[in-house]
């Protein structure tokens, strides 16, 4: 069994992390729009080392048909590890984690979804972690955002999400794993930039009152920050294709 | 009254489109003073009235739209369709013609069974009911012929065109018949499997550039490229 | 899966009723928005288990058992107990709870109670290890809800803490690894008490400790454990809606106003 050691420091003397990051950076982020075939919308995130994948159906006839609500769409929300996904193989059953997590994930995104739009129908969101070292809900968050305004589901604003936690007594950005397991606070953060709302919060730690009030500060600037790239991430692909179109007109004009 | 983007400008959920006089149309919502984006898209202005035309969304049923649809369920007195919504719809036996009621269930998959395709038309949705849809009237009835595809329904509109501009256009060069659905789906038939591939690409083609300038010609371009018309 | 939850079956008028008294300053049970319901706490009413507690707050009840047993460490922690908490919403408790494996909101319930004890080091776990790699005590919390009126979270978390506070174990010496029980008993080592603070958005006012009827009317709710240090040692924030930065920062500051209060009373009742 893999056997990890307990890092000698976290930060070193140039004020650089374990991966050579600043305390106030994030790590390197990709978005993919649009990668799966037969899901109405999907994403995938890379953030450092995090590979997740989600998927969204829907809206779409709610089975059984008890479980529909008469006035809006259910959410349904489904994130699950893969077995392969950690150091240690993690048995595919649901653990009480990926339950509760299932659950504050859905919080963070139903705030942001139309679900009046189509009542007796469900909204499914599968979250699916390949690979994980850290913050996955928070990817997760910012990847089913995507997911959901890439089928089409009308979205109130797009949800960013990124953590922010305290290692060796200073306040740093997005923790890797061995960050979070030997820092000293953790804390998710999941933002609706344009309505300064916050949609999920949860924290383990010790924060005094002025340093959670400074990391909710970082929290929500980072989120920002992420929406920016989630914008670029929705549009890229539409726009490609129309500069693409457009760059071959001016070149047979130009003919 | 502040427009906060340029006309087809693509948006995505969440970001604002609008301040002051503006009317909210399709695909935005109304917040206090001020008109945001709800899906990714092309922002439009029609006199006040501030709308987005969205990449993708899925369909929703209107009254008198066609659709074409396939059925999956035999029932008592009508059948369950299939429109690629995210509602099943109901076809009452009623709404076929020149049959009489009641009907046992034996002489109800002679006329339509599980698995075929039916071009059909809307007659009621609301939010509290599933759509019913008819198969009464010229042109319904089942499909016996032809392939199907299936694109966007956020695209039909572009598939169409102005005035119905890019259909005509379409089923003149390529000679095909083409029913289009305004659910996303349609049914191309031609004198050669030739012609229905040309059309097929053409549709396709459709719907990845429909927000692009110039589109009918260079649609125009390619099947007479294709067909050596 | 977790899926929406289905609709509070209040009428919209009883729910017009709340949130507008709210927005003019006044709860349903005439109290404050900063008041808790009246807390009451039984301590060692379950002589078979180790601690035990009951809670009553307003008419939520909650009672938590401890035991404490030995066991085998976690490999990456080989001379530390384990801290264990368990949540059951048994179905006596309310209309809407079924008979079943832990759902969703019993295990949200548990491990937001968790996160309180043991970010804050409620329990000082080297104290509890017998033989380093092999043998270590294992501290059992098991929390029931026997009946729902409202804010789960918070009667379970003050129901552990006095419970845990209320635990004995019987003196033990280690010879050759194996434990020796001597007689008399020990309060197992607490370090800490940290407190669980609820507060729920209703309208545009935060109000703490939601009854049932409050909980089925609020957009969201925010749970903060207090140490005592004043320091926030676990945060949860549940519900359908959000809250802007500006309510999160109040609600914590709420939170660790209050938490003084209700640490006194537990420490009073587990004396």
């Amino acid at each position: 069994m893999f056997q990890e050691k307990r890092p000698e420091r976290l930060i070193d003397l140039n004020g650089s992390r374990l991966d050579g990051r600043k305390l106030d950076q994030l790590r390197q982020i990709k978005l993919e729009v649009g990668i799966l075939d037969k899901a109405n919308g999907s994403a995938y995130v890379e953030q450092g080392r995090n590979r997740i994948l989600v998927a969204v159906y829907g809206p779409r006839e709610a089975h059984p048909k008890h479980i529909a609500l008469p006035d809006r769409a259910v959410v349904r929300c489904r994130y699950h590890m893969a077995p392969f996904s950690t150091e240690e193989r993690k048995s595919p059953a649901p653990s009480r984690r990926e339950m509760e997590l299932s659950k504050v994930i859905r919080e963070a995104l139903e705030p942001a979804i139309l679900s009046e739009y189509y009542p007796r129908t469900t909204i499914d969101i599968f979250i699916e972690v390949l690979q994980s070292d850290g913050g996955t809900r928070c990817a997760a968050i910012t990847g089913a955002s995507l997911a959901l305004a890439d089928a089409g589901i009308p979205m109130k604003s797009l949800v960013s999400a990124c953590a922010v936690g305290k290692i060796e007594g200073q306040i740093a950005l997005d923790l890797s794993d061995l960050e979070d397991k030997y820092g000293e606070a953790d804390m998710p953060v999941a933002f609706m930039p344009s309505f300064n709302t916050i949609t999920l919060v949860q924290m383990d730690g010790a924060f005094t009152l002025e340093e959670f009030s400074k990391a909710l500060d970082i929290a929500a600037e980072s989120c920002k920050q992420i929406h920016e790239m989630q914008k670029t991430a929705l549009k890229g692909k539409y726009l490609s294709i129309k500069e693409e179109v457009e760059k071959e007109e001016s070149e047979e004009a130009g003919e | 009254m502040t427009l906060h983007v340029e006309k087809k400008q693509m948006v995505a959920p969440g970001e604002i489109v609008a301040e002051g006089g503006y009317f909210a149309g399709d695909n935005v919502y109304k917040e206090d003073d001020k008109i945001f984006a709800s899906r990714v898209g092309l922002v439009e202005v029609v006199g006040n009235r501030v709308l987005v035309v969205p990449i993708k969304g899925c369909y929703v049923p209107y009254v008198d739209d066609p659709v074409i649809g396939r059925i999956v369920d035999v029932g008592m007195s009508g059948w369950s369709v299939d429109i690629n919504a995210p509602y099943p719809a109901m076809l009452p036996a009623s709404e076929t013609f020149g049959h009489r009621q009641p009907f046992p269930k034996a002489d109800l998959t002679k006329i339509f069974d599980v698995g075929d395709l039916v071009l059909a038309k809307v007659i009621a949705f609301d939010r509290t009911r599933d759509p019913l849809i008819t198969v009464k009237g010229p042109g319904f009835g089942k499909a016996t012929s032809g392939r199907v595809v299936e694109i966007s329904p956020t695209k039909i509109p572009r598939l169409i065109g102005r005035k119905g501009s890019m259909i005509s256009m379409l089923k003149k060069e390529t000679g095909c018949q083409i029913m289009v659905g305004q659910n996303g789906i349609i049914l191309v038939s031609g004198k050669s499997s030739e012609n229905e591939r040309v059309a097929v690409s053409a549709i396709y083609m459709i719907e990845r550039e429909a927000h692009t300038r110039g589109l009918t010609d260079r649609i125009l371009e390619m099947i007479r490229k294709e067909l050596g018309g | 899966m977790s899926s929406t939850p289905q609709i509070s079956p209040m009428a919209r008028i009883e729910q017009r009723t709340i949130v507008d008294m709210i927005s003019h300053g006044k709860r349903i049970d005439e109290r404050s928005l900063t008041d808790y319901r009246d807390l009451k706490i039984e301590v060692g009413i379950i002589e078979k288990a180790n601690g035990s507690a009951q809670v009553f707050l307003g008419k939520t009840k909650v009672m938590v058992g401890v035991k404490v047993e030995t066991g085998d460490p976690f490999p990456d922690t080989p001379n530390e107990g384990i801290l264990t908490v368990n949540a059951e919403l048994v179905p006596l408790a309310s209309p809407s709870f079924e008979p079943g494996p832990p759902d969703e909101k019993s295990i949200e319930l548990a491990r937001v109670v968790d996160r309180g004890l043991r970010e804050s080091k409620a329990i000082d776990l080297e104290q509890l290890c017998v033989e380093a790699g092999k043998k270590v005590f294992v501290v059992f919390v098991d929390v029931y809800v026997l009946d729902h009126d409202g804010n789960l979270i918070d009667a379970s978390a003050i129901a552990s803490l006095a419970a845990l506070l209320n635990a004995r174990m019987s003196n033990y010496e280690i010879r050759d690894g194996e434990v020796i029980y001597k007689p008399g008993y020990k309060p197992l080592p607490i370090k800490n008490r940290p407190i669980t603070v609820t507060i729920a958005k209703i309208g545009n006012s935060l109000v703490i400790d939601p009854c049932l009827e409050e909980e089925q009317v609020m957009s969201a709710r925010l749970t903060a454990a207090i140490e005592d240090s004043g320091r926030v040692c676990a945060m949860q924030k549940g519900g359908m809606e959000g809250l802007t930065i500006e309510e999160v920062k109040a609600a914590v500051q709420i939170a660790s106003r209050k938490a003084n209060e209700i640490r006194e009373k537990i420490s009073e009742a587990a004396k």
